[in-house]
């Protein structure tokens, strides 16, 4: 950090819209299904066509309250759809609908993990989530654009933070925990690069220690974490060179140019911002039914927080660790699957850290079809905690596993892993070796301790490899010690 | 007939609208546009003679809450023919003035 950029603190606060987990859109039976041909899953309502009435998607209800109740939100029994109105091509009715005055969530925070250094969780606090439809796909050729409208009238939720977050890594901590708390509770795949999961940040820059706020500036275009990370950086850094040169910040809205590493200006006028909202006429008040809510809090998942307090706090796991192992449902359900039976629930920990998350980020695909049951790996672990195995051999076991999808057991004795922990064939083994090597006992016994290692190198060849190396190492050292 | 000195409204004011309603306005139309404008405030302000104080904003009539369709996906009989409506088309996509960001 250099000089100038401690005298200032950075005001960040995010946008998220997430897509919803929904076989339909929000106000029309269109499928929601990505990647389909341009202009397959449209119908007069979400291309605009006049005369036509917008009917609401319950399922876009329970979505979005079980996200706000995960955040800690207040839901609001009776909130109304109002009308965001401007002209832009993928927006074909002239005006989207949103809403404005009344959110179906107000408040709520979301907590972020506590890196261990710095004492305990962060808190995140939310403005609001709302309800509203996407827009369509613009596509920009060199002498025209094309518009599709699948994505038209698919569901989003708006997740608008206060700005509460200081720092570009903090940022990034609050979009992981976002996507993954929206993964765990089947709300939405959180997926970036389909446009599923996508956020704007508004940054501004004052000394450290002021309560007033910066001119801030709204960054659009990141498409990873990264970006959003690398982009909120540079924005700092600009605004901070700015007003250390005497100059003001304008506010504005900047896209980020991942290629070029910068924030540009839009270049389009943004008259926008004067979006003249108003009740959506088409639409009823959204009333939430009575019961609904407390159905939906009874069924609520273990969230990653709780996970990440119980697997530090019961399992004597790191921070970092429960982390890691919480960020998506699916490798905490397996590291729990793992556990039955173990005593090493840290040896547990690391191994799916390790082995398992390598296995299932080198497949790109999901963890059941890249990496053997769960209960097959609590076996192999179970061998190695019994001393039957060691735990290279655990590892060559399970790359073979993951392969031929065979059990543990099989695997294990196919492959001749076992290990001889028959302390008789051991001591016989190293009396050879004793006997074979009379030169290095003796500059052993006269102090050169690190030829050990050679003697039990030469036991385990002798063995095969395969003889419980502990073992070996307490024989060895009875036998070379007495002369 | 009103005149730019109308204080209901002003040109600037005219030419905002129009931007946003993306409308364009000759010098003649714009002024006719200040005094259909300027009637329709003075008719609002007849309006606002009524104490509405004591009424919560209406945005519907009757409470019923929005009637809810489940998730099911329904097909359009026919979506070929939401792009027989477009001006122009390409690649089965609506072709539009090339957008600047």
């Amino acid at each position: 950090m250099s000089a100038s950029s401690e005298k200032y603190e950075a005001v960040i606060g995010l946008e998220v819209h997430a897509q919803l987990l929904t076989r339909s859109k929000i106000f029309c039976g269109c499928s929601t299904e990505f990647g389909a041909p341009p202009n397959t899953h449209v119908c007069p309502v979400c291309c605009g066509m006049p005369g036509v009435l917008p009917v609401f998607n319950r399922r876009v209800l329970e979505l979005a309250i079980r996200m706000g109740l995960a955040a800690h939100c207040t839901i609001a029994p009776r909130s109304i759809f109002d009308r965001k109105n401007y002209f832009y091509p993928d927006l074909p009715k002239g005006y989207q609908i949103s809403q404005y005055e009344t959110p179906l969530c107000k408040g709520g925070y979301i907590e972020l993990p506590g890196d261990g250094d710095n004492g305990g969780p962060t808190r995140i606090r939310l403005v609001r989530i709302h309800l509203e439809e996407d827009a369509g796909k613009n596509i920009h050729a060199p002498d025209c654009s094309l518009v599709d409208f699948n994505r038209s009238g698919v569901p989003l939720t708006e997740i608008v933070s206060e700005p509460d977050i200081r720092t570009p890594e903090q940022a990034g901590a609050y979009l992981r925990e976002l996507r993954s708390m929206l993964r765990y509770l089947e709300v939405s795949d959180g997926n970036m690069e389909e446009g599923s999961f996508r956020c704007d940040a508004n940054v501004s820059v004052r000394p450290r220690g002021s309560d007033s706020l910066g001119v801030k500036t709204e960054v659009k275009n990141m498409n990873s974490f990264r970006h959003v990370e690398h982009a909120i950086a540079y924005e700092i850094e600009r605004q901070i060179e700015l007003l250390e040169a005497g100059e003001r910040v304008v506010q504005e809205t900047r896209l980020w140019d991942p290629d070029r590493g910068v924030t540009r200006p839009m270049r389009s006028k943004e008259y926008a911002h004067d979006y003249r909202y108003f009740p959506e006429p088409d639409l009823p008040p959204l009333i939430v039914p009575p019961d609904l809510v407390e159905q939906i809090r009874i069924a609520m998942p273990e969230l990653p927080a709780a996970r990440r307090a119980r697997y530090t706090s019961e399992m004597g796991l790191t921070p970092y660790e429960a982390n890691v192992l919480t960020q998506e449902r699916e490798i905490a359900d397996y590291f729990e699957a793992v556990l039955p039976g173990l005593k090493n629930r840290k040896a547990a920990a690391n191994w799916v850290m390790t082995e398992v998350l390598r296995v299932v980020n080198e497949s790109g695909r999901g963890v059941a079809q890249s990496v053997p049951a769960p209960a097959e790996v609590g076996s192999l672990l179970k061998m190695v905690e019994d001393g039957a195995i060691s735990l290279n051999a655990a590892k060559t076991a399970f790359a073979a596993m993951c392969k031929s999808g065979k059990n543990a057991k099989a695997t294990v004795s196919e492959l001749g892993l076992l290990q001889v922990s028959d302390e008789a064939a051991i001591a016989a083994a190293c009396d050879e070796v004793i006997c074979a090597e009379p030169a290095k006992v003796a500059e052993y016994r006269g102090g050169r301790d690190k030829l050990f290692g050679f003697f039990v190198g030469q036991v385990m060849k002798a063995m095969g490899g395969k003889a419980n190396p502990k073992i070996i190492n307490e024989v060895l050292r009875r036998k070379l010690a007495a002369s | 007939m009103a005149t730019e000195k109308t204080n209901k409204i002003n040109l600037d004011q005219v030419r905002h609208i129009a931007l946003l309603a993306r409308l364009e306005l000759t010098a003649d139309e714009e002024q006719r546009m200040l005094g259909d404008l300027e009637q329709m405030l003075e008719y609002v302000d007849k309006l606002n003679e009524l104490d509405t104080a004591a009424v919560e904003p209406t945005a519907q009539v009757g409470d019923i809450g929005a009637a809810m369709r489940d998730d099911v996906v329904a097909t359009c009989d026919d979506p070929q023919s939401i792009l027989a409506n477009a001006p122009d088309a390409r690649e089965q996509m609506f072709k539009v003035p090339k957008i600047i960001e």
